[in-house]
């Protein structure tokens, strides 16, 4: 789950860390308004959840109320890398005299948190790491001791800080590492973190990442939920809490489990489909599940074949078979719907089918088999020959 | 022979008296798993269709002998209750709950690293083992796995390990060991730890490893491979066509700045000897052809 800038600055600001003082615009109005509180020069910050924000116009300094409305008004809308720009952070100036580098996420193969901090930044970290390998010092963190405090500043040392700052840019590293762990973040990057002339240390940047499976201990996560880049097909699914990633193929598929889902999406594409999006209705996936899946890829008007790819272990055959005669009840099914049913109870599930097919439902023993139907399908529909 | 578990495991299921916990506890006892004990602490002196249900594993394990536990318990209560079973001398703790926080699986893993060494953690997310024929722990359909050997089996996804018992059971292909390890970001146990221990037991002539895509768990099973594996890999990876930066499905499953691709998974897989199949049902025609060379 990922934040905004301001969201990532605001959470950092809740455990006592120091960032710019700023505030939220939609319109060059609001932009303006927020300006004349905050005393110029301000930033003007797109928000958006993606990186090179500069280079794309979207990061602008205003010494005055009309820069602060004219660039707002060039800001939002903009497209960076995709993502429109739909919000702004409107934030108090600073005054950089050194820019550096921190971040926390965990390393997988370690199974440590890695703390990653270079007296290098304000540039992207991967052209750091490529011209200066030893400009970025490393610190692997057991997560059941924590970041000490002597540890720290050792990193702090190795990372070639300043040893007027040292011990400032220490306090602030610890305290970056309690909140990382405390909001159960995969990732908190701070690009640049800045000395400003007066040797004060301040989080310029923020990029936060969240571990959505931690949102029973966190108040907070249900508004930044609110705030995900989602498209209308992702939306629809989240709401009914699916496991869905949109593609941009024609065949819609529907799996049991992860593997086997990103298994499917694969193998449509091997028998020469495009698959249209990865959709796993995940263990004790019942006939309201089912249901739900095959109503968010019907909505996809890209979607021509539906391919449904099932192995009973946890999701026994006969809820499956009610899902999708249930749902085929229920919606107006558009695409041709071709099952691959095997697994727990598969032959009790293939029975209940059985009478419904024929027409837009069919069936196949495999799941090459299905994969191949439904794309000759997708294909047929798409007024295409199949080899 | 068998990995982890054997005929004679005996078993406490943390949540046995919750709907799933009871489900798959007394699946697993008619499949002939010695479902010995469950706990609750709040129905201590109750059972659930015979099993006795205990106040803590502790309890359970001195009453039952049991030395494995498996966990059914709501993702927040998990990392309590995976040291609670470390604490009462459990060898093996399979976790089967998902949507543990990251950071709860990063703790476990070092607190039971540091602080009991010979605790082995299965999961969290995970199918479970299946020692066919003999020991059914977690939620995998034990009729689809044809019991005796000689391939063992190790995998990130539990569908797709169904998948491989499955096609092996089409051409009565016995299975030693499956496990599924499951697909967050930090488990309790390593593609490594299993070669490893299908490499020592004798009845495992050909292992079959199921990865997918994220972190680097494969690339490390590589390593291992080329330098300590004597006997036949076959692999498969999910995920050649995921966008990058999407969690697919799994926690785990996630290609980020670059790292975790499929197909750099595949390349080192297949560098290190392993046989690597496009998809599963290929996959499977390589075991067929290997256990038919053995």
């Amino acid at each position: 789950m990922d934040l905004f800038e301001h969201q990532g600055k605001e959470l950092f600001a809740r455990y006592g860390l120091p960032v710019p003082t700023g505030e939220v615009a939609f319109s060059p109005d609001d932009a303006v308004a927020a300006a004349s509180r905050l005393g110029l020069p301000v930033v003007v910050k797109a928000q958006v959840h993606t990186g090179g924000r500069g280079k794309a116009g979207g990061v602008k300094l205003a010494a005055d109320l009309d820069a602060v409305r004219s660039h707002a008004a060039g800001i939002l809308g903009l497209d960076i890398s995709g993502h429109i720009v739909r919000r702004l952070w409107i934030e108090q100036a600073s005054d950089i005299a050194e820019e550096y580098y921190a971040s926390f996420t965990l390393d997988r193969s370690a199974r440590k948190h890695l703390g990653m901090l270079s007296a290098e930044g304000g540039v992207d970290i991967e052209t750091v790491a490529a011209r200066d390998p030893d400009a970025i010092a490393r610190i692997h963190i057991d997560p059941v001791n924590g970041l000490t405090q002597p540890a720290c500043r050792q990193w702090v040392q190795a990372a070639r800080i300043p040893g007027s700052v040292a011990d400032v840019v220490a306090d602030v590293l610890v305290t970056l590492y309690g909140a990382y762990v405390d909001a159960d973040a995969d990732l908190v990057e701070v690009n640049p973190l800045i000395v400003t002339s007066s040797e004060d240390v301040v989080l310029l940047d923020s990029k936060v990442t969240l571990d959505a499976n931690s949102a029973f201990r966190h108040d907070d996560y249900a508004q930044y939920d609110a705030t995900q880049t989602r498209d209308e097909r992702e939306q629809a699914a989240h709401a009914k809490r699916l496991q869905y990633v949109g593609l941009d193929g024609s065949v819609g598929v529907i799996a049991n489990g992860a593997g086997l889902a990103m298994s499917t999406v694969d193998v449509v594409n091997q028998v020469g489909g495009s698959p249209a999006n990865f959709l796993d209705i995940g263990g004790g996936a019942n006939a309201e599940v089912m249901a739900g899946a095959l109503e968010v890829i019907n909505n996809d008007p890209a979607v021509r074949a539906i391919l449904i790819n099932i192995f009973g272990g946890i999701t026994r055959g006969e809820e499956i078979a009610n899902g999708i005669i249930e749902a085929t009840r229920r919606v107006d099914i558009d695409s041709p719907i071709v099952i691959r049913l095997d697994g727990t109870n598969a032959a009790e599930g293939r029975e209940l089918l059985e009478p419904h097919l024929g027409g837009a439902l069919m069936m196949e023993p495999t799941m090459l088999d299905a994969a191949r139907r439904a794309v000759e399908l997708a294909g047929a529909a798409n007024g295409q020959v199949q080899p | 022979m068998s990995i982890f578990v054997d005929e004679s495991t005996r078993v406490v299921y943390q949540g046995l008296t919750g709907s799933q916990g009871r489900y798959y506890g007394l699946l697993n006892r008619d499949y002939g798993t010695q479902v010995v004990a469950g706990t609750n602490p709040r129905k201590a002196g109750t059972d659930v269709d015979g099993v006795p249900i205990f106040a803590t594993v502790a309890d359970a394990a001195a009453a039952t002998g049991a030395t494995v536990s498996c966990v059914f318990i709501p993702a927040p209560g998990v990392p309590g209750a995976v040291l609670e079973a470390a604490e009462a001398g459990m060898e093996l703790v399979v976790v089967i709950t998902e949507g543990v926080p990251a950071h709860d699986e990063a703790f476990l893993f070092n607190k039971l690293r540091r602080d009991h060494p010979d605790v082995r953690l299965l999961g969290p997310n995970c199918p479970g083992i299946i020692s066919p024929g003999k020991c059914n722990i977690g939620i995998t359909a034990g009729h689809i796995a044809e019991p005796g050997g000689p391939v063992g089996i190790v995998s990130r996804s539990g569908t797709l390990t169904y998948q491989a018992l499955y096609e092996l059971k089409q051409q009565q292909i016995g299975v030693t060991t499956c496990v599924g390890i499951g697909g967050d970001p930090v488990p309790g146990t390593t593609f490594v730890d299993c070669l490893a221990a299908f490499e020592a037991d004798p009845e495992t002539r050909a292992v079959m490893m199921i990865g997918e895509i994220g972190g680097s768990a494969e690339e490390e099973a590589a390593d291992f491979i080329a330098g300590h594996m004597t006997k036949p890999v076959v692999a498969y990876v999910a995920g050649v066509t995921a966008p990058p930066g999407k969690k697919m499905g799994h926690a785990g499953a996630i290609v980020s700045g670059g790292k975790g691709t499929a197909a750099a998974k595949m390349e080192a897989l297949t560098s290190a000897g392993a046989r690597v199949g496009q998809n599963p049902t290929e996959a499977g025609e390589l075991m067929v052809e290997i256990v038919a060379s053995l």
